[in-house]
């Protein structure tokens, strides 16, 4: 299914590419060599699947209960922000010390932003899907206020920054690879919650309470307790990635950690149909795509937001096709037997 | 005349490797009323989703009107003037009634003229047995109510051809009789053939004029009713002439109060006074039937009791007050069924399997909790039910959304009367199960009592109450309105107080 609304996306953004007067051949040649062509590009291409992997399960794990939350990028630059911090005020510490100091505040401030979304979903019934995402607008104000202000490093001229965070914090590469570890720990993360989901009684308790939630309440489970978890649980993911994002690559907070990876993560969440497992292979193949991005500038002069509008495509699609799945006639259900 | 004949010739269908049908041959002539019959999971609302263009069958074809229809599509059924009510309702619950007729009309104008809608839909309502109100929200409305909803909106599109699967499942005795009397009328006036999906066989022998009898995917018999018995009938259906017979009653109620209730009130439901009950007990070793016409409180009893409707007052169990947590009706042995086991007791994209364990998956067998799931101790306890309820299932991984309604039924109940049961809460029990799966069923509660079980029983059916119960109450606008022990009671002082018919002589007041 997901195959085939990415064809019908890929053809219609063909036809954009000819309006545009571009080759699609090209196109294609290009975002293959930029995402996969070279150690080089699969180096760039991995490191940034490493934060999609993480803003992925964000979506992931609250859709369990049938909660749809999107605003990953909040969680994301929050727990960035917080990460930094905490780095800033461990000066003298060992690395080590330190990157556990970083990860458990970034996490800590994403499970608190995106808990909040669940408490209010829980408590007062308000669309998670609403507050999520106004809060991600609320996190970034808060994020470029406090960076531009507070913990700005004067000597950040032109891209306000915070101060750097020790050298010891730094994340090394992976030893032979020279890739960051945040590949590895998205990894890890997405096995660690397909075993969550798929082979614990708290996740088998989050899937009946999203498959029906008067079943669950039938059965005395904690439904507001397991709603408020598991967003804060994709909060705390989605920080991490925040985190990961500050201590391995831009060693400091600044507007670039805004990157819209929260975004790029529904659509690999949606792609994946929500299978922890599967996010893997989608994170990489869009983190390919956005690897592309600068190829593409340079060698046919197509704008940045070109694969914006490929990613874009291919949501749309695949949400139609989520809508159109049992209407047409080759989607029918067949029967599993 | 519009009326249409219909007539299915070889019809077959699979499921995987599953054969839900093969080789049915069934003819509805023109102007009758005809009974598809047949026990759960025998295959006829398969057949009728064929019909509807809802499945594709494998194997032969329909003939409407005696020329060939190819019929792949809802819409195509739709276009021969084909229609259906479902076991499960296909309402928008968050409309009004009169939004849901409107709305179901294949062309709706752009900009409805509600003005004209409304005179039109009210004179329409007028001619209609059994009123519903136009302004209420179907979501408000109980399944008694929804089910004649469902009916009213197939006649307001005026069809040829109205298939309806189990309709008197949840209407009252009256309702019921009125709702089919109104179906001959319609039948034998030539406006439109009816098929009727149903257990019940009083109804069948009553009001149907032909009967087609299906049993494990193929026909099993038919013909016309006048010629037929009840124990032909039951024959063609189970393999014997005669449903089991009634359980025995075994001692009587103990003192100690298993379950009770002191000034419960709610806030919302019942059309918005809620609930209002001084006082309800049920007692060990005793079944409390609690009779009333639908959408007299009896759902927002069951959610109170089942933690899912917040209240004022008391309820306690053994004396402990109650809240329905899940390590509360554990430790109490308290089980609630609901009734639409479906919508409010199952997960509908679970498999049969975990469906099964909902009540079960974060426990052993022998006690104590788990963190990780056992799927091979899911998968014995699944298949011990299974064995033991006689639950039909293609496959126990498939979706339990796909098993008839009556299997559905039957997990339900597998999974909530497994182990020690001190207190039950159950509503309609008996919906859409075929006469001996009710046998069976009553027989299990009437067990459970005998072994010293408290019985919560809200049931629609009277003559289900007055079978089982040891005391019944009558619940109306939310109150508990009379009370009397079952034994020698009457069925018609009962069904006056359900209908308010002894408003001129005020409710004794209960202690
Ligand atoms: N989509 C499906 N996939 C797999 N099996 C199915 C599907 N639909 C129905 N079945 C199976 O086909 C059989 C016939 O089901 P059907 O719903 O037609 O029974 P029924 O006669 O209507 O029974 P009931 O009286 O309980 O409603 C059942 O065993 C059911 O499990
Ligand atoms: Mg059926």
């Amino acid at each position: 299914m997901p195959l085939l609304a990415i064809l019908a996306a890929t053809a219609v953004f063909c036809a954009f590419l000819l309006a545009l007067g571009r080759s699609p051949a090209s196109f294609f040649q290009l975002v293959w060599t930029g995402a996969f062509g070279s150690w080089f590009s699969w180096r760039n291409t991995l490191s940034r699947a490493a934060p999609l992997l993480l803003t992925a399960l964000c979506v992931a794990v609250p859709a369990q209960l049938g909660l749809v939350v999107i605003g990953g990028e909040g969680a994301l630059v929050l727990g960035g922000l917080s990460a930094t911090w905490a780095g800033l005020q461990m000066g003298g510490a060992p690395g080590p010390v330190i990157q556990l100091a970083m990860a458990a505040a970034g996490a800590a401030a994403g499970a608190v932003w995106l808990g909040i979304v669940g408490v209010l979903r829980a408590r007062r019934g308000i669309n998670e899907t609403v507050t999520s995402l106004v809060m991600a607008y609320i996190a970034i104000a808060l994020f470029n206020q406090l960076v531009e202000g507070p913990l700005r490093d004067p000597a950040s001229l032109n891209k306000p920054s915070t101060y750097a965070i020790p050298k010891a914090a730094v994340l090394p590469t992976l030893p032979g690879l020279d890739v960051h570890p945040g590949i590895l720990i998205g990894g890890v993360a997405c096995v660690l919650c397909w075993l969550l989901i798929a082979r614990t009684t708290t996740g088998f308790a989050a899937r009946m309470t999203g498959g029906n939630v008067r079943a669950a309440q039938l059965q005395g489970l904690p439904v507001a307790w397991l709603m408020v978890g598991a967003c804060a649980l994709g909060g705390a993911l989605a920080g991490l990635a925040g985190m990961i994002e500050v201590a391995a690559v831009h060693g400091r907070a600044n507007a670039s950690l805004v990157a819209g990876y929260g975004y790029s993560g529904i659509l690999i969440a949606f792609l994946a149909r929500q299978n922890a497992l599967a996010i893997m292979p989608m994170a990489v193949l869009l983190g390919g795509i956005g690897a592309a991005g600068g190829l593409l500038q340079r060698r046919m002069g197509l704008p940045d937001a070109a694969v914006l509008v490929l990613q874009g495509m291919i949501f749309v699609a695949i949400l139609a096709s989520e809508t159109l799945y049992g209407r047409i006639r080759w989607f029918q259900p067949r029967a599993t037997a | 005349m519009t009326a249409v004949g219909v007539e299915a010739v070889g019809i077959g269908k699979r499921f995987g490797a599953f054969a839900a049908l093969s080789g049915i041959d069934m003819r509805v002539r023109p102007g009758t009323v005809h009974g598809l019959l047949g026990e759960n999971g025998a295959g006829k609302s398969t057949l009728v989703k064929c019909l509807m263009g809802y499945y594709r069958a494998d194997e032969g074809s329909f003939l409407v009107d005696g020329r060939e229809a190819a019929i792949s599509r809802p819409a195509d059924a739709d276009a021969l003037g084909l229609g259906m009510v479902y076991q499960h309702f296909t309402l928008v619950p968050s409309m009004t009634v009169a939004e849901n007729l409107v709305i179901a009309r294949g062309q709706v104008p752009a900009v409805i003229n509600w003005a004209r809608e409304r005179a039109a839909l009210d004179e329409f309502m007028g001619r209609m047995p059994f009123p519903v109100p136009l302004d209420a929200t179907v979501g408000t409305l109980s399944a008694g109510e929804r089910q004649k909803t469902e009916i009213l909106k197939q006649l307001y599109l005026q069809r040829r051809l109205l298939v309806l699967d189990e309709p008197t499942s949840v209407l009252t005795p009256q309702e019921a009789e009125e709702m089919l009397a109104v179906m001959q009328g319609l039948a034998h006036g030539g406006t439109a053939t009816v098929v009727i999906i149903t257990h019940k066989l009083p109804d069948v022998m009553r009001f149907t004029d032909e009967v087609t009898v299906l049993r494990r995917g193929r026909l099993a018999g038919r013909g016309a009713t006048a010629g037929l018995s009840r124990s032909d009938l039951t024959s063609m259906m189970i393999g014997e002439p005669h449903a089991p017979a009634r359980p025995e009653r075994r001692g009587g109620a103990e003192a100690a109060i298993r379950l009770a209730v002191r000034r419960l009130r709610t806030t919302g439901g019942v059309g918005q006074h809620g609930l209002d009950i001084a006082s309800l007990d049920v007692r060990a070793h005793e079944i409390v039937g609690v009779a009333g016409v639908s959408g007299n409180g009896q759902k927002e009893l069951l959610e109170v009791l089942g933690g899912q409707r917040p209240f004022e007052g008391a309820v306690t169990v053994g004396g402990i007050p109650y809240a329905a947590t899940r390590r509360q009706s554990q430790a109490l042995h308290v089980r609630v069924i609901p009734e639409e086991p479906l919508r409010n007791g199952c997960v509908p994209g679970m498999s049969v399997v975990d469906n099964l364990n909902l009540r079960l998956f974060d426990q052993n067998d022998g006690g104590g909790s788990r963190r990780w799931l056992d799927a091979g101790g899911m998968r014995r306890r699944a298949a011990r039910m299974i064995a033991g309820y006689g639950i039909r299932a293609a496959s126990i991984d498939a979706p339990i959304s796909v098993l008839s309604g009556g299997n559905v039924q039957r997990c339900v109940l597998a999974r909530e009367l497994d182990g020690d049961v001190a207190l039950l809460i159950v509503a309609n029990p008996c919906f859409g199960l075929d006469v001996k799966a009710v046998a069976e069923v009553r027989a299990r509660l009437m067990a459970a009592r005998n072994a010293g079980c408290a019985i919560l029983l809200i049931s629609e059916d009277l003559d289900e109450i007055l079978e089982l119960a040891d005391r019944v109450v009558v619940m109306r606008s939310g109150r508990i309105v009379h009370e009397t022990p079952a034994a020698g009671a009457d069925p018609h002082a009962i069904g006056a107080h359900m209908l308010d018919a002894h408003a001129a002589t005020p409710a004794p007041a209960l202690a």
